[in-house]
Formats: C-alpha cells, structure tokens, sequence
C-alpha cells in the first residue's frame, strides 16, 4: 500500500466517523462538529493528494485546503451562530424534537 | 298518383244534370256546418238541416220535371256526367252521377219524405237535450243517401253506401248511454257489415273484369250491353257465370242492408233509436236502398236471360225475397212492441220489394218501394206520435182507446194501416202489392212464392188488426191519460196520408204511368188496362184475402183491450206456436251459438297468445335485458368502480408511505443524502467497471 | 508507512471518535480539539506547513473555542435525559458504515494505481503569497467578501432581538 493510499484511507474513515456522528446523536452542535471532522477529512485527501500527486510546485491543493479552511471555520460560525438563535426559540438543541417540517 | 277532372265530352248534358252533384253535397255541407255548432244552437241546426234538404229537394223537382218532359217527347231519359278521380299506371279509376227516371223519382221520393220526417222532429225531439247532434247526423244521412241514388260508379256508391251505414250507427246509438242503443247500433253496424264485405268482393270482381266501375259511360259502362256480354262469357263456380255471381255477391249487400233472412235480426233492435229516425232510416230509405241497388244493376243482374225467363241470380233474390216476407209477418203477429210490429212489418214488406225485382222487374219492385216509403214512414210517425202522447209508453198493450184522445194521429194511422194491408183500390198499396203478385203468379219458374206471398198479405192484414184494436179501440190501460199531438207533428201524418192514397193512382193498370216511365216507353190512359187475362180475377182474390185477415183480426181483438198479464187471444189458441213467435223464431239465439261463440273463442285464443306468449316473449326479452343489465352493474361497480377504487387507495397508502419520509428532523434528510450519493456511486463504479 | 504516520493516524481517528461517541458535550469539543491537532501534524508530516499552521491557528484557535462557546451558550453541558444518541441511530451508522466501505473499496481498488513515494516538494511562504496574489486572487477576494458576509451574517443571527418585536 502506498503511503498516498494510507493517507486516503485514513481521510475515509475521518470521514465516516463525522458523518456517523452527523447522523446520529442528537446535539445540533455535535452535529456541527460531525460537519467540522468531515470537512478536514476531505482537507487531509486534498493535501495527501497534493503532495503525491503530479506537479506539487503548481501548489493547487494547498491553495484548496488554504481556501477550504477559510470556508470552513465561516461557516461553522454562521452555523453556531443559527444554532444558538434556534436554542433562544426552541430551548432546546435536541433535533429529534425539532419535527415542524414533518409531512 | 294524379287527380285530374277532366269532362269527358258531352252529346248533351243539361244544366241540371251538371249540378246533380249539389243534391246530396248541400246537406253534407250542412252537417258538417251543423258539427261545428255547439249544443245549445238548436234553432241554427233545425235551420241548416231542413234549408239544405228543402235546397236538395226543389233541386231533386227540377230535375224529375227535366227527366218526365224528356220521357214525354220521347227523347233519351239518362244522362250520366262522368270525370277521372285518379289514374295508377294503366288503372282508371273514374266517378260521375246519373239523371233517369229511376235515380229522378229516388230523389223526390228521399227529400220529400226526408224534408217532412225533418219538420216532424222538431216537433218530437223538442225536449231532447242532443237535438244539435240529432239534426247534424240525419242531415249528414240524407246527404249520403241522395249520393246513393245519384251515383253512376259502383264505388261512388258504395262509399256513400258506407257513410249511410255509419249514420244510422250513430242514429241508432243515439241515446248510446242506453245499454240496449248501444247494443243495437253495434249489431246494425256488424250484421250490414257482412253483407258489405261480399259487396265489396263483387265490386272488385267487376272491376277486374271489365276494367272500369261506372254504370253507364257512352257504351263503356260495366252495366252496358259489351261489358255484360263479356262478363256473361266468363264462366265462375257452381255453373255460374261472372255476370250471376257478381249478381249474387251485389245482393248480399243489399240484403244486409235491407234486411233480408239471414241478416235481417238488426232492423228490430233498430228501434231503439228515436222514431224519426226509424221512420226514415228504418222504414222509407235506407232499408230501400238496397233495393235500389239491386234495381240499378238490374241489367248485370238479369243478364243473360232469355225471353220470358230469369236467370239464377234474380230467382235467388225472389226466394229470398219471399222467405222473409213470410218469416217476419209470422214473428211480427206475436210482437207487443209498437215499433217493433212496424219494423217486423218493414222487414216482410222489404222482402215483397226483393221478390218484386226477382219477379217482375225494375218498375214492379220500385213502385212498391216508393209506395210503402210513404206509408211506413207514415205508420212510423203516427206511432211517434202514439208514443209521445202516452208519454214515452212503446208496450201497446198499456194503450187503448187513442180514436178518442188522438182522432188526428187515429185517422192517418188508419189511412196508412189499410195502405199497408193492401186495402182495394183507394189505397196505394193495393195497387203496389197487387202488381207484385200479379208478377208472381206469371213466373215461369215455380208458383210457390205466389201463394207464399199471398199469405204473407193475410199475415200482414191480421197483425196491423190486432196493432191497431190494442192501440185505438177498446178502453185506455195506461198511466196518465193521452193528450193529441202538436201541429207540427200532425201536419205531416196529414200530408203523408195524402200521398199514400194518391200514389195508387199512377200505378193502377188502367194508367202505368209509373212503369213506363221507368222502363222508357209511353203511358197512356186507357181502361182496357184491366182487361188482361187474370187481372180482375186477382184482384178479386187479393180483396178477400185482405178482407179475411181484417176480419180475422177484429175477430180476436176487436174491441176486447185485454190487460197485460192476460194472455193474447192468439196465444190461448195455440200457446206453443206463440211462444216460437214471441221469441222471433230464435235466429238471434242461434247466431249466438254459432257465429259469436265462434268468434268469442277465437277472441280467447288471441287473448291467451298475446298474453301468454307474445307477451311471454316480450317479458323475456325485457328480463334478459334486466339480466344483462345486472351484469353491467356489478361489472361496473366492482371491477371498474373497485379497479379505480382501489387505484386511487393504493396512491392514498403510498402517499402515506413516502410521507413518512418526511419526518421534519434534519438527521433523515441527511441520511437520505448520504444513502443517495452512496447509491450513485456504486451505479458510477459499477458502470465503469462494466 | 512509517510509525509516525500510524501514530498520527491513531491519535486523529482516536479524538474523532472519541468527539462523536462521549456524553458530555465539552468533552466532545475537546476531543475535536485533539483531532484537530492531530489533523495538523498530518499535514506538518505530508510537507504542508502553511496549511497545518493555518490548521492549528483557524480550527484549534478559532473554531474549537465558537464550539465551546456554542455549547456554553446553548446549555450543552447539560446531560440531556433521553440519551444522547438519535432514536434511529443505527440507520446513521448504517448509512456511514456504507459510505465508508464505498470510499474504502474505491481506495483499496485503485491502490497500485497510485503514485508512490515522491520526494518532497520544498514550497516557501513566498511561493504560497506569490499564488495568493497571483493566481489564486479573485478566490482570495471572494473568500473575503464572503468572511466578511459570515461575519456580519452571524452577528445577526445570533443578536439579542429587540423587545416588543418578538
């Protein structure tokens, strides 16, 4: 196994534990961490990728990570930020009981 | 299917004979005014009806002077206007009327008789609430009559024919909510009916054979001597030939309609209609008209025979004839009914007409005809009269006594009583009825009818006796007491009676005037007349005859007035022989078991199949459209109906299944992307690989 | 692959479950943290420097203390009393547990297709701020713009309302 797949692999399963957790417990906010881990699993593929991959002094994955770290902690903001004004109307963080779009 | 009038040319048609048509048009007309009237306009109706008829006859006047001035100067006495009713392919079907001496003293006698019976109803039926209807009915028969005396086309005259056989339905119904009216206008209708029906058999017959229906058409009339000559070389059944069986089937026709035996058991049950109308329906006209069919195809009928003999035919309707003469004289001794007496009299009197024509020919038959017109229609007047006065009472032994309370009605009732009987000389009847037996005793065939005949006129002499002692003499066993009759009822008795004298005078054998004119030659006046061989000495037997029924007569009911639980002075000589009379010899109980109960079984059989079977089919076809109906519904709402149903369910359930997808938390739409993405992956992996 | 990389990898998988899996919700972000830093060293391991510094400034410096504060605002520290864990919480696991066998089979697939071992590339903070500048400016000026959004957007979001317009 090449260390790139190493890496990949490691990336998967970062991935699949965040969105095992995205998908299963019950806090919005552990939802958003589930959100944060996948996000860096994808950012570890990026850099892995980058540095086996073909022309690294063209430096495109780093950029993306770059970028993509950027992104990511705005948004994870914004989404705390919902988080907390949905906790002052519902007082509570529970997204099984959070059902008003059922139908 | 054309209709073109067109004239044939004519040599010289005369003014009068032109508008012959008008005689029997105008009273049609005036009926069919009369129907739009309504019931409370009697004064109008009276007024159309005798108008039209007084019309008719001054026309009807005119043209037996035009006829008897032609006779005089020995010029051609018919004239015939004919025109094309319709053509089909190489069929020509013509009508027309004719103007002779027959047709002439038809006319005068039907309107004079007609316009006086008309002035005697206003008086009769002045307290009848249907006097509108009355007058539009007898206006509407007179009119049809006189197109029966008029005609010149065998089919002419049978529609006419038809039409007075409608009205006297409708005469003779007309108190229909009476039972026994209705009853007998139905009998009448159906018995003359079968007559028509082998009339109408001969009609076609004719037609077929010498292609066209008018008497007489310039030597191409079917009763002209090339038609006849025709006719006589086709040979039919039983030895006959056309000529006579065409004869035959024309007088069975006629004698439905003028009652002869067997079709003679309406005429007594025609009663039941108003006396007017028996007095001229029933005794002077239609009854007659028979007899003038039977002297209008006279050359069909007598075709044939050589000189001084007959042919088959006309030896048919002299025993025929003479039967009926004799059969209702015997039933009418037993009658108590005052009409009925009178119409069993017609009937016998009706049959002396038939054997006339059989015998002795045209002239013979007619002048009986025109005789007894009037004094039946006389007889029939007085009894209306007779009727009146004791109140609407018809059972003549609840009479009595009336040459006191009625002397006006008596005296004309006597003067046509001794018509009838044939009194010697004074009276039209005598010499009527004499030149009947008179041809009777000269007939070459056999001598039977002669003596049958002259019992006959012993019969009718002894039953006018008895009506007369029961009704004028003796004391009054009735109710109220009589009162005489108006003015306007009694004036035409007068006048009739008049005529019934009178009309003797141009028969008698000293002056014919009546039998030349009809047959064509000159008349003169001339007492060697009685001088033929026979005469005297049969007028001689004909007197003690009359005499001996009068004698009889008076001898058993003189001035007796037995009451009406006795028993008749005839009935305690021989009660059986008065039973078989009383009850009319049973012809009607005989048809009753025969003919109807034919007809009413096959009326059982009809019904049960049109119940049972057609209506069966119809029941079944309608079930199996009930079944297949059925069928329809249950397809309808359990397969189509349960089909969509269920359909519509099943989008309901997987409608709430897929909603379950919606569960409104986050996590399941998450996992459903995830899912997704997994899914399109692998297909992608697998397409590749693939 | 070296032990580095095993232990690296053990301490990063370690902290993420551990973040998913615990009750306590602080102790959940202070897993993440740990996953974070492992993260980091993954990419101070492939060469990254930049990005793993810049790893461990935004995400341990940054977005690990918004968690905090998130879970500190919400009441988080709480233990809620129905369990932690979704009622469904198997088909999660399911569908991530697919997931992970698609990615892993994919990797596993192409394994020998793969580059090997390549030399380290030698990348300089001038060469990245040249790159910035250069190539990759209109994604930096968008990427402002939109921090810029996020900020003001979640200010909003989580502002106090005023009263009377509740």
């Amino acid at each position: 196994m090449t260390p790139l797949a190493g890496y990949l692999l490691v990336a998967a399963l970062i991935f699949s534990i965040g969105l095992a957790g995205a998908l299963t417990r019950r806090n919005a906010i552990l939802v958003l961490i589930g959100i944060e881990l996948m996000l860096n699993a994808a950012n570890l593929n990026l850099i892995a990728f980058w540095r086996y991959g073909p022309h690294p002094e063209l430096l495109t994955g780093m950029m993306f990570a770059i970028f993509s770290i950027a992104v990511a902690a705005a948004e994870a903001a914004v989404g705390l930020g919902l988080v907390i004004s949905i906790h002052r109307h519902a007082k509570t963080t529970d997204l099984d009981q959070m059902n008003r779009m059922k139908g | 299917m054309q209709e073109a009038i067109s004239f044939t040319p004519q040599l010289s048609a005369s003014l009068i004979a032109e508008i012959l048509w008008l005689i029997p048009a105008v009273p049609i007309v005036a009926s069919g005014l009369a129907a739009l009237l309504k019931q409370p306009r009697r004064k109008a109706s009276a007024t159309l009806a005798i108008g039209s008829l007084s019309f008719s006859l001054l026309l009807s006047l005119v043209a037996f002077r035009h006829v008897v001035s032609e006779w005089a100067n020995g010029r051609a006495t018919r004239e015939v206007v004919n025109f094309a009713w319709f053509q089909t392919g190489a069929v020509n079907v013509d009508l027309g009327w004719v103007l002779d001496p027959l047709s002439a003293v038809m006319l005068v006698m039907v309107s004079f008789v007609g316009l006086l019976i008309f002035i005697y109803s206003t008086g009769y039926m002045e307290h009848d609430e249907n006097y509108t209807r009355f007058f539009c009915f007898m206006s509407l028969f007179a009119g049809a009559m006189l197109g029966v005396v008029v005609a010149n086309s065998l089919l002419l005259l049978f529609m006419c024919w038809e039409l007075v056989g409608l009205t006297s339905y409708l005469l003779i119904g007309f108190w229909y909510q009476k039972p026994s009216a209705s009853a007998a206008a139905k009998k009448a209708f159906l018995t003359t009916r079968i007559g028509d029906v082998f009339f109408l058999l001969g009609i076609v017959w004719l037609f077929s054979q010498t292609g066209t229906l008018l008497f007489y058409n310039h030597g191409a009339g079917s009763l002209e001597p090339f038609a006849l000559a025709g006719l006589l070389a086709t040979p039919a059944a039983l030895g006959l030939t056309a000529a006579g069986a065409i004869g035959l089937l024309i007088f069975a026709g006629a004698a439905g309609k003028s009652g002869q035996f067997p079709l003679h058991v309406w005429l007594p049950d025609a009663m039941e209609g108003p006396t007017p109308v028996s007095a001229l329906i029933h005794a002077a006209t239609m009854v007659a008209a028979g007899v003038y069919l039977i002297a209008r195809v006279y050359p069909l009928m007598q075709a044939g025979a050589l000189a001084g003999g007959t042919t088959t035919a006309l030896t048919v309707v002299t025993w025929v004839g003479a039967f009926t003469a004799v059969f209702a004289a015997l039933i009418a001794v037993a009658q108590n009914d005052i009409k009925r007496i009178l119409a069993y009299s017609t009937v016998s009197q009706l049959g002396y007409m038939m054997a006339g024509l059989g015998l002795g020919g045209v002239a013979v038959g007619m002048f009986h005809l025109i005789t007894h017109a009037f004094f039946k229609a006389l007889l029939f007047m007085g009894a209306g009269s007779v009727i009146h006065g004791c109140h609407e009472e018809q059972d003549i032994r609840k009479m009595g006594g009336l040459k006191a309370d009625m002397p006006l009605t008596f005296a004309t009732y006597g003067v046509g009583m001794l018509a009838l009987c044939g009194f010697p000389l004074l009276f039209s009847g005598f010499w009527s009825k004499d030149g009947i037996l008179e041809a009777a005793q000269h007939w070459s065939v056999a001598k039977t009818p002669f003596y049958m005949l002259v019992f006959g006129a012993l019969l009718t002499a002894f039953y006018m006796t008895r009506q007369v002692a029961y009704v004028f003499f003796g004391y009054w066993r009735g109710g109220k007491p009589a009162h005489e009759s108006p003015a306007v009822m009694t004036a035409p008795l007068a006048i009739l009676a008049f005529f019934a004298m009178a009309l003797g005078l141009i028969g008698t054998p000293a002056w014919p005037w009546f039998r030349a004119f009809l047959d064509g030659r000159a008349a003169s006046f001339a007492w060697r007349g009685f001088m033929e061989p026979g005469l005297l000495a049969l007028m001689c037997a004909s007197t003690l005859v009359v005499f001996l029924g009068l004698g009889l007569g008076w001898k058993l009911y003189g001035d007796r007035s037995p009451r009406p639980q006795e028993p008749d002075a005839l009935e305690r000589v021989t009660p059986l022989v008065w039973g078989w009379l009383r009850d009319k010899l049973y012809v009607d109980e005989f048809y009753g078991v025969t003919v109807i109960a034919f007809y009413e079984g096959w009326a059982r059989v009809s019904d049960w199949l049109d119940r049972r079977v057609w209506g069966g089919v119809v029941a079944g076809v309608a079930w199996t459209f009930g079944l297949w109906a059925q069928l329809n519904r249950f397809l309808d709402n359990n397969i189509v109906d349960g089909s969509f149903d269920k359909g519509c369910d099943e989008l309901g359930v997987g409608g709430g299944l897929l909603s379950r997808m919606q569960t409104g938390r986050v996590q399941t739409y998450l996992r459903l992307l995830a899912l997704a993405v997994v899914l399109l992956a692998a297909i992608l992996i697998w397409s590749s690989r693939a | 692959m070296s032990l580095v990389f095993y232990l690296i990898a053990a301490l990063t998988v370690a902290g993420g479950l551990a973040s998913m899996v615990l009750k306590n919700t602080v102790h959940c972000a202070l897993a993440l943290t740990v996953a974070f830093a492992g993260l980091a060293l993954f990419f101070l391991n492939l060469d990254a420097q930049f990005a793993g510094f810049a790893q461990i400034l935004v995400y341990i410096g940054a977005v690990a203390i918004l968690v905090v504060f998130a879970i500190l605002l919400t009441k988080g520290s709480e233990t809620p009393k129905d369990g932690v864990f979704s009622r469904t919480w198997l088909a999660g696991l399911a569908v991530a547990a697919a997931v992970f066998a698609v990615l892993g089979w994919a990797i596993l697939h192409t394994a020998p297709m793969l580059p090997g071992a390549t030399p380290a590339p030698a990348v300089t903070v001038e060469q990245i701020g040249q790159a910035l500048i250069g190539r990759y400016v209109l994604p930096l000026e968008i990427v402002a713009v939109l921090l810029t959004a996020a900020l003001i957007g979640a200010v909003i979001v989580a502002m106090h309302e005023k009263e009377g317009t509740k």
